[in-house]
């Protein structure tokens, strides 16, 4: 717990009273089974309520325990608690604090339960809320999902409006007031004739007080925070170079690693001969680690040099070893013994399929690196029994157990620094870096070390995007599509993310069929099946996983559907949504794009889908320039339902997009051998500045409940990508990435 | 074999290898950690510096080239206290999502402001091209770019 640690040595004394280790408060406490991990770094004589709040002779402290890894959480769950205690954002310091099961998290699991998200039947909500009940059992703390605010909004409200709650108590004892005469301020409870109490000068006096009453949040017309942009917490460090991402981190005495592991992922290594490398200058150690080896020098840049100068003898891959072969276990999966859900099975789809003409199409998605800007990093330090992790990590509390299965230590023993992420993604949900980096701090006993991998390292072993395949069986009859019948193969995300951390999950992969068989749409008889292809690379959750491919196969088959029956794109899905919110967001990115009166020369495209519950449209307008296509225009419109920060929503929507984009255009990771050929951005290049058109977004309340925004901005670009390009030119891009079939505009 | 170079105003003179690139140099062999690694290939433009007014990828300047060079990271700019135009409008815009690339926009924008105070919206994207963002930031970025070019002016 250093960053409560640092905390405590940069207190000092004021009136009467030592706050070493400064006072933390909350409510949420009572709900939870779990202590408060505060109180570990608290100094004798400090007290402490809750989780979430701290507050020393500096000022408050509050813990967003969630992952900062550029979607702005750190700033909007912040404004939850500041909100509540009448704070500005600036005057506060926000911290990710220690990984600990009170900081589980029951958004990403309530979201879980095998329920479309417009279901809000007693049944669809009663499983919801009682999925709450095993993530606090598990204690998982976990970012992803889009969960955060879902999981935080009730919660660190309550903790905000708990801690005005005792401050003002304590105000009220000290000035023999009753409470009500009581106001808060700028930091300070303060009296009715002017008398100022900063929260500080309360704080010792607070923690010791039971709460009298539940507090209560306050009415939305209150709010001065929410509901408006905020200045990011973290900007001003972010554009001096001053932000502390883990590669940044630097510990006297401190060394510099580097790994290779088996590029036939998941293979064990033969053997190996690192003579040259050990008389290379800078080079301490080349150990061995599960799957290849670790260099520890002087510098990142000795060990990457070393690294290379390893020679290596690796066991080949255990899944099929080339693209085409991967693709074919895939085609041949569309079988009944691989048959792993049919959740969305209305009406006689086999009947209606008997007569008529029948649309079918076969579509394909490839394996996508996460590629965050910042490779993987990690950094770990073994000493006198304790061990000390800095990492940015979606899943701190999952570092604990893999510290303690590591070492034999006590998780009490081992304390985890949540830094800054460079890009997460769904990437840094992931154990393989952390494990390496405390293999190697086990090696190097007493000395810190930091690890870095190269960006070729990163690429070559992701967790990938899963490739899948689709095939679509529909009719139409007028403008109405009565039959609607996806099959999609592709192997599963939870069964090879889950079984690298020591789980195994029953039942269906939601996320295989996610984005198509959770659809609001009211085809008459509309069935979704998922087939479940064997493990084959390992595979992960990217940025808002089973939708980023579903989305692309079911919003293009719609679209063909649309233009066979002569329709207006948008129209036609309107015809097909009675989900008031979804309608909604149809229609506002119409008026937005003002989609009936297209520029001369160009072409646009609209896709649509619920994702992470987040109803979500777009348009994409496109033009031939000669020199290839080019995007000139994208509109988007989602519905969060509570629209806490309107300007990070619109960084995330636009940021999302452009991810989706990337991915459509020419996002591709192919193998050849058992390994993965593409190592770094010259052939896993994302978009750059001048492919980017400008994006405008809107943001609509009318959904019953809050909802993320992390993901759900980038499901619906490539199919609306793919459709704008339809429309243009009347080519059906039916596999990704585009760039296979037609030609991007590039700049030189 | 000790190389002597000005970072950010200072000379500083460093016993590492000539071949060491100035980025490593810089983060290790300064703890200046403003600059980013991404790629080590050029390809990211994570690692921008000014390299005597020029804006270059310090993966691909072996310290031996960098003799007597003046250098200026993200932290020779400007600092939290007394921001540099460019910063402030990027700070004004928004700008960063997870932040590890922009030390490398905001030098690369340095170099094109000092050589075009007025770009054009293809002068921006052809000069930032070279600069990855995974976060998607290249919207807010074109903003923040005219921003600062205005406030440079009214320096």
């Amino acid at each position: 717990m250093a960053s409560i640690g640092k905390i405590a040595r940069r207190t000092v004394l004021f009136g009467a009273v030592a706050i070493a280790g400064g006072v933390a408060f909350g409510w949420w406490k009572y709900k939870t089974p779990y202590g408060n991990p505060l109180e570990n770094g608290l100094a004798d004589g400090a007290a402490t309520l809750n989780p979430f709040v701290m507050i020393n002779a500096q000022g408050v402290t509050i813990i967003a325990p969630r992952a900062e890894m550029g979607q702005g959480v750190h700033t909007t769950l912040a404004a939850l608690v500041a909100e509540e205690m009448d704070l500005d954002l600036a005057a506060v310091t926000v911290i990710h604090g220690p990984a600990s099961a009170a900081y589980f998290n029951a958004g990403v699991l309530r979201d879980g339960a095998p329920f479309n998200p417009i279901d809000t039947s007693w049944l669809a909500e009663t499983v919801r809320d009682a999925m709450i009940f095993p993530g606090k059992l598990l204690g998982l703390q976990i970012t992803g999902g889009s969960s955060s605010v879902i999981d935080a909004y009730d919660k660190m409200r309550l903790a905000g409006a708990a801690a005005r709650a005792v401050l003002m108590q304590a105000a009220a004892v000290r000035l023999g007031v009753d409470v009500s005469t009581l106001i808060t301020k700028g930091g300070a409870v303060v009296g009715a004739d002017g008398t100022r109490l900063a929260y500080a000068d309360l704080a010792a006096e607070a923690a010791g007080l039971p709460l009298k009453a539940t507090p209560q949040p306050k009415a939305r017309s209150d709010w001065h925070l929410l509901g408006k942009t905020q200045p990011r917490v973290d900007m001003l460090a972010k554009v001096t170079g001053t932000a502390q991402f883990t590669a940044d981190l630097r510990l006297p005495g401190m060394r510099f690693a580097t790994v290779k592991t088996n590029p036939n992922l998941g293979s064990a290594m033969t053997s190996y001969d690192a003579s040259a490398a050990k008389a290379m200058t800078g080079v301490d150690r080349i150990i061995p680690i599960p799957g290849g080896i670790a260099v520890i020098a002087t510098s990142t840049w000795a060990a990457f040099q070393a690294a290379e100068a390893i020679t290596f003898d690796w066991e080949p891959a255990t899944y099929p070893a080339d693209s085409a072969a991967i693709a074919k276990v895939l085609a041949d999966s569309f079988i009944p013994d691989r048959q792993d859900s049919r959740n969305r099975d209305d009406g006689d789809v086999d009947a209606a399929l008997l007569s008529g003409n029948v649309l079918t199409a076969e579509y394909s998605a490839p394996y996508l690196a996460h590629a965050t800007m910042e490779p993987m990093t990690a950094a770990a330090l073994l000493r006198d029994g304790q061990l000390t992790v800095w990492a940015g990590n979606q899943l701190p509390t999952q570092i604990l157990v893999e510290g303690a299965a590591l070492t034999g230590l006590p998780e009490a023993s081992i304390s985890v620094e949540t830094m800054l992420m460079g890009g997460g993604f769904g990437r840094r949900a992931e154990m393989d870096i952390i494990r390496q980096a405390i293999t190697i701090a086990m090696a190097m006993e007493s000395t810190p070390v930091l690890l870095t991998w190269s960006r070729e390292e990163d690429m070559t072993h992701d967790f990938y995007r899963p490739s899948a395949l689709a095939r679509i069986k529909a009719k139409l009859e007028g403008s109405i599509i009565t039959a609607f019948d996806l099959s999609i193969s592709s192997t599963s995300v939870i069964e090879s993310q889950a079984g690298r951390l020591g789980y195994s999950i029953p039942g269906p992969d939601a996320t295989l069929v996610q984005g198509a068989a959770d659809q609001p749409y009211t085809f008459a008889n509309y069935r979704v099946t998922g087939y479940r292809a064997p493990a084959m690379v390992p595979v992960g959750s990217w940025r808002s996983v089973g939708n980023s491919q579903n989305v692309f196969f079911s919003e293009s088959a719609v679209d063909e559907l649309a233009h066979l029956a002569g329709a207006d794109p948008v129209e036609f899905r309107m015809s097909h949504l009675t989900h008031d919110p979804s309608r909604a967001v149809l229609q506002a990115v119409a008026e937005m794009s003002d989609w009936g009166r297209v520029p001369a020369g160009r072409a646009r495209g609209v896709a649509f889908c619920i994702s992470f519950g987040v109803p979500c449209a777009q348009v994409i307008e496109v033009e031939e320039t000669g020199q290839g296509i080019r995007m000139t225009g994208a509109w988007a419109a989602v519905d969060v339902g509570i629209a806490l920060d309107p300007g990070n929503l619109e960084a995330q929507i636009s940021g999302a997009m452009i991810y989706g984009l990337s991915a459509a255009i020419r996002g591709e990771i192919t193998l050849a051998g058992g390994r993965v050929q593409q190592s770094t951005f010259w052939d896993f290049e994302p978009l750059r500045m001048p492919q980017v058109p400008p994006i405008k977004t809107r943001i609509l309340e009318n959904l019953p409940q809050i909802r993320g925004i992390g993901e759900p901005g980038t499901p619906p670009a490539a199919p609306a990508l793919a459709n704008a390009i339809f429309a243009l030119t009347g080519q059906r891009l039916r596999d990704m990435p585009f760039n296979k079939s037609v030609t991007f505009f590039q700049t030189a | 074999m000790a190389t002597t170079l000005i970072v950010n105003g200072q000379s500083q003179t460093l016993d590492l290898p000539g071949d060491m690139p100035l980025l490593w140099v810089l983060r290790e062999g300064l703890n200046l950690t403003g600059t980013k690694f991404g790629c080590g290939i050029a390809s990211c433009g994570a690692c921008t510096v000014q390299m005597n007014g020029a804006a270059v990828r310090s993966c691909q300047v072996p310290l031996s080239d960098a003799e007597g060079a003046e250098i200026t990271t993200i932290e020779g700019l400007g600092t939290p206290a007394a921001l540099h135009a460019i910063q402030a409008a990027w700070l004004h815009a928004q700008v960063a999502q997870c932040g590890y690339c922009q030390s490398g926009q905001i030098m690369q924008v340095a170099g094109l402001l000092a050589a075009t105070p007025d770009p054009t919206d293809a002068e921006i994207d052809a000069a930032m091209e070279g600069n990855l963002c995974r976060c998607g930031t290249y919207p807010r970025i074109r903003a923040a770019v005219k921003d600062a070019a205005q406030r440079l002016k009214e320096v």
